[in-house]
């Protein structure tokens, strides 16, 4: 009976690109744009606040799909 | 008796069709099982999606079919997010969707923790607190009308009495600053038993050894509660007000039936300003693009919901 443990195999992924964060960044940014959407304050916010929401979204989606 | 059913059935079948049928893999046989209600969705909610996508670069109208149908690139989307009055009516939504859903957990978790103490006829209010629920929202719609008449209806001679104003002067659907509160009260009050609901399942869902041990630690009622009821009811908590959140952003009948928008535009939220843009105005393309806005900050919504849900589950 062999007595080494199995190494894991250590992932290429970057560190900075995993699931974790990136779905944490793209979470912040639908929530910023959800604010623009719905705040009262500056009609410009509310002008960008679809564009900022989709690439949430849209960021979303594809970091979902990233290794943890 | 099954058996012999299964086998005369397997019988009746034509050889033909039977050789082809034993051809086919499991994988094979569960696409074959899954592929009509594939289609079904395909027809009934993709390709309306693919087609109001289409349809908000465009100018089209629905009431003139036979006209030429202009490309417009983001110009319906540019003028959408620079116009005042569809920022009003976000606006409008959003206290809605604050208000009802702020109301809604707070009572329904209220609600189901009661319900949970498990007092003698406690079965018989769950389902008397579910009614509600089960009603048809135009019914709870033209209900509410009456009761919320200044002349005849119940609610302004309950206020009247409580408070001492006459019930005529409580007009909750035509004055400014009561109509969207009557429309708050309807939907706390069709929609708090569903909350209450999933917020019961939560509390059910607690193992009693967990409060057995604390009692043995000499944990108040209090403190059981923040440390040991609220952590592990809230992965439910938060499941009800997602789908509150989605539902009411959505909100429409109970709008439409109570006021329609009015007085004047206080309680005009976004989905009423798309119905009058696509079936009063008929600016189909344009209203497709509002539609489309609407979807993408309800599925941003859902994403978050969903991450926060995963985050709690984890704990």
């Amino acid at each position: 009976m062999s007595l080494t443990q199995p190494t894991k195999r250590k992932s290429r992924w970057p560190v900075w690109a995993r699931r974790g964060l990136m779905e944490n960044i793209a979470t912040v940014i639908i929530a910023i744009g959800f604010l623009m959407l719905f705040q009262p304050f500056a009609l410009s916010l509310y002008t960008y606040s679809f564009i900022t929401m989709l690439f949430g979204t849209a960021m979303f989606i594809v970091v979902s799909k990233f290794p943890e | 008796m099954l058996n012999r059913t299964a086998d005369s059935v397997a019988r009746a079948t034509p050889e033909p069709l039977a050789r082809r049928v034993r051809g086919i893999s499991d994988k094979g046989l569960a696409w074959l099982f899954i592929s009509p209600t594939i289609l079904l969705l395909l027809a009934i909610n993709i390709f309306p999606l693919f087609w109001a996508i289409y349809l908000s670069f465009t100018n089209y109208r629905a009431n003139r079919p036979n006209e030429v149908v202009k490309n417009l690139g983001l110009s319906n989307y540019r003028r959408i997010l620079g116009d005042q009055d569809i920022w009003i009516a976000m606006q409008t939504t959003a206290h809605f969707v604050f208000w009802t859903i702020l109301l809604q957990t707070l009572i329904g978790f209220t609600l189901a923790w009661l319900i949970d103490r498990k007092f003698r006829g406690h079965a018989f209010w769950t389902t008397i607190i579910l009614v509600p629920m089960m009603l048809s929202p135009a019914v709870v719609g033209n209900f509410w009308r009456f009761l919320y008449e200044p002349q005849i209806g119940l609610f302004a001679y309950a206020i009247s009495f409580v408070s001492g104003i006459p019930p005529t002067d409580i007009q909750m659907l035509s004055n400014v600053s009561l109509a969207p509160w009557s429309i708050i009260i309807v939907d706390t009050w069709m929609w708090t038993p569903y909350v209450m609901l999933i917020c019961l399942a939560g509390l059910r869902s607690i193992p009693e050894y967990i409060y057995e041990a604390a009692e043995v630690d000499r944990a108040s009622n209090w403190r059981q509660f923040w440390s040991i009821t609220l952590p592990m009811a809230l992965p439910f908590i938060m499941l009800a007000v997602l789908f509150r959140g989605i539902e009411n952003f959505k909100m429409f009948d109970m709008v439409n039936l109570l006021t329609g928008g009015g007085p004047g535009s206080t309680t005009e939220v976004a989905s009423i300003t798309l119905k009058r843009q696509a079936f009063e105005s008929w600016r189909t393309g344009y209203s497709s693009a509002f539609a489309i806005i609407l979807f993408v900050a309800v599925f941003g919504l859902a994403n978050i919901y969903v991450k926060a849900l995963n985050k709690v589950k984890q704990r």
